[in-house]
């Protein structure tokens, strides 16, 4: 446990209340974004470069983009007049502390059974490229329909309707 | 007392942002917030699987490397549709505030 570790939770989950907490919806997306970039920090310390790199790549060049755009598009830069806040938000806190209550418990309760490799493991880009089309080709072309097909889902769900007649 | 492993640190941090992401995609009335608060689950599940990885005792293995890496893709997916349906849902009602959207209460 080094300062740094300490650095980037402080950034990521200061980024993650912001993205809850704030009201205007650009500045949640911008804070998602910041909170993204804390954990892609955070895979790179955990010697995970490949995956750091895709979740810079996948959530700030692309997810972060796309909820930027979807709030442009439904005008959500406009604040509410009700607030920001739905009617049951003391319910939902009470089920998120309760859920963090038990998943700290549980990861306390059991320290002394989590595993403590510390030797940092020699994983190369390559050998994950290996892995793709080996072990894990079926998955990979699997993920590939999917993307594939939310892709065009995408397109059609949000593609603009002709007026029929008659309705 | 269990701070002193690295593995339970991240798990708690993983376990503090799934809870503020839970939290944000009950509480808040915008869907786009609603949708932001479970990409900030996934991502922490995804933590998860990177920290199991690298302090597990089989690394070369690359098995939570490749579910965080397949993880990341389907939510990539799932956030293309998601947007895309509240647009869709904002061009029919002409809101994304979910209290305002019950048309299909009995």
């Amino acid at each position: 446990m080094n300062a740094m570790f300490y650095l980037l939770a402080a950034i990521t989950l200061a980024g993650g209340l912001a993205t809850v907490l704030l009201k205007h919806l650009v500045h949640s997306a911008l804070a998602v974004t910041v909170a993204f970039a804390g954990l892609a920090l955070m895979f790179l310390q955990l010697d995970a470069q490949f995956a750091g790199f895709a979740q810079i790549l996948v959530y700030i060049g692309a997810v972060a983009i796309l909820i930027v755009f979807a709030i442009l598009l439904t005008r959500g830069a406009d604040l509410p007049k009700h607030g920001v806040f739905s009617r049951t938000w003391p319910l939902g806190l009470v089920i998120a502390a309760g859920v963090f209550a038990v998943l700290g418990w549980a990861v306390i309760s059991s320290a002394g059974a989590i595993p403590q490799q510390n030797a940092s493991p020699s994983v190369t880009v390559h050998d994950i490229g290996i892995a793709l089309v080996g072990r894990y080709v079926l998955p990979l072309e699997i993920l590939a329909l999917l993307l594939t097909a939310a892709t065009i889902g995408a397109v059609i769900v949000a593609m603009h309707e002709k007026e029929r007649p008659g309705s | 007392m269990s701070m002193t492993t690295p593995l339970a640190g991240y798990l708690l941090v993983a376990a503090l942002l799934f809870a503020i992401g839970l939290g944000g995609a009950l509480a808040r009335r915008n869907a786009i917030v609603v949708l932001i608060g479970i990409e900030l689950m996934l991502n922490a599940a995804n933590l998860n699987l990177i920290a199991f990885w690298r302090y597990g005792p089989h690394p070369e293995a690359l098995t939570g490397m490749m579910f965080a890496i397949f993880s990341i893709a389907v939510a990539a997916a799932e956030a293309a549709v998601g947007l895309g349906l509240v647009i869709a849902i904002h061009r029919h009602t002409n809101t994304t505030e979910l209290d305002k959207i019950d048309r299909m209460k009995g």
